[in-house]
């Protein structure tokens, strides 16, 4: 009942379960796996809000749209891992996104930044979407079922993404003036955070050895410099950083005034009373 | 119709033919099966398990659908389950041609069918054909729509903006 064979890794799972039982995985490999998955989720939570902050006031009503719907569909990527993770964890997926303090969210420093303007806006994302899609491409022959699944379904939707930011990052180099220079200064204060995306994780060798990440965040960040870095060759923009993906890139986010200040907003409901529905 | 497999299985059949009058709350004119969402349905003695593929990951719908489903298949068997499954993604190639005909009906225009897609790179997408009027002389004005699964496209000659169910 599998669908075509794209996973020759050994499967930790059973195919086709599709509420899988978190008792069939080893302790030490869940606790891993579970540090995977927040990191994945509280990425495409942090960056679908971010995203939100451009409805009505984005530079043209098509990005208002645009930026609207990217949000739509990273806080709904954010919400299948937190459910995934509210399985292995014995949590539910709305304590996890709204109930934790702002130290405990474990996304990429990449995203601690704020909106910022239109290029800055444009360098983040085309940083993140490109360093999420070698991601997911690796995730996808995860031998871990469930996640290799979603990951399926969500490659297809992030290519749209991909489409949109490519257009975009070429639109503003392209402008002489203010809109290149604005998107220049961008990416040299971002680039550098965006190997936070590939921070080690916890237990990373455990994800490794047991097939549910076929390549380790080090691997992934090498893959990603090689795959993007020559987009940005081609427009004259500045390179990626050369570094490792540093240790700490995805910890104290207490310390970050403008993420402190969107958990704030995005937790403000649930604060006031939790468990609400509407 | 009932394929001669599934009249040997009455249950599983009503099922089918009861899943017909379920529609997408976003788009009334089509059924959940014409869309595709339908991943499959298994009788196991006195329980029915339906699972539903989801458009788009984040689609508000699907929970709205889930519901639908479940009210009404209530009292098809003791036990009624509705899953979402991701056991295989979604296509917008799932969507039936009674489906495709249903979206022209009520104003989108259905998805370009029968690209070659690896799932990864996106294909070249032809214009869509203007749903009111028929023409190719289309616009897409923003790949991003009112919905995560629609796109906004314009057609030059009868001057209609129009939406298209976006292939994924």
């Amino acid at each position: 009942m599998t669908g075509p064979a794209r996973r020759p890794t050994r499967q930790l799972l059973a195919p086709d379960v599709p509420d899988f039982d978190r008792r069939q995985l080893p302790p030490n490999v869940r606790d891993a796996l579970a540090g995977l998955l927040l990191a994945m989720a509280d990425d495409e939570f942090v960056i679908g809000f971010w995203d939100s902050e451009w409805t009505g006031i984005a530079p043209l009503l098509e990005e208002d749209v645009a930026f609207s719907s990217l949000a739509q569909d990273e806080i709904g990527h954010a919400r299948a891992w937190y459910e995934m993770l509210a399985v292995l964890a014995g949590e539910t997926a709305d304590r996890l996104a709204f109930g934790r303090e702002p130290a405990q969210y474990r996304h990429a420093r990449l995203l601690d930044h704020p909106r910022t303007d239109w290029a800055f806006s444009i360098a983040r994302r085309w940083l993140y979407d490109t360093a999420d899609s070698v991601r997911l491409g690796a995730l996808a022959r995860s031998a871990f079922e469930p996640l290799a699944e979603v990951v399926a379904k969500v490659r297809r939707e992030e290519r749209y993404h991909l489409m949109h930011v490519d257009v975009w990052l070429r639109r503003l180099a392209a402008h002489a003036g203010e809109p290149r220079q604005r998107l220049e200064r961008a990416l040299e204060v971002l680039a550098p955070d965006a190997l936070t995306v590939f921070t080690p994780l916890p237990g990373e060798w455990l994800l490794v050895e047991s097939g549910v990440m076929s390549e380790t965040n080090e691997q992934l960040a090498e893959r990603w410099r090689a795959e993007v870095g020559g987009l940005l060759e081609e427009l004259g923009l500045p390179a990626l950083p050369a570094d490792r993906p540093p240790a700490g890139g995805r910890n104290g986010h207490a310390d970050s005034e403008s993420f402190s200040w969107l958990w704030g907003e995005f937790t403000a409901v649930h604060r006031l009373e939790e468990g609400v529905t509407w | 119709m009932v394929s001669p497999a599934l009249a040997s299985r009455p249950l599983e059949s009503a099922v089918w033919a009861a899943l017909h009058d379920v529609h997408d709350p976003e788009i009334p004119t089509i059924s959940v099966v014409d869309l595709g969402v339908v991943h499959r349905v298994v009788v196991d003695g006195g329980c029915v398990r339906v699972e539903l593929l989801p458009t788009f990951v984040g689609c508000p719908a699907i929970d709205v659908m889930r519901d639908a489903v479940a009210q009404r298949l209530a009292g098809f068997a003791d036990h009624v389950s509705v899953e979402i499954s991701f056991a295989e993604p979604w296509t917008s190639e799932r969507i039936t041609p009674e489906g495709r005909a249903a979206l022209r009906r009520s104003g989108f225009a259905p998805p370009p069918a029968g690209l070659p897609d690896d799932g990864r790179a996106l294909p070249v997408l032809p214009l869509a054909e203007c749903p009111y009027c028929g023409s190719r002389n289309t616009s897409l004005e923003n790949v991003f729509g009112p919905t995560l699964c629609r796109a906004i496209y314009h057609c030059a000659d009868c001057r209609q903006p129009f939406e298209q169910f976006k292939m994924v």
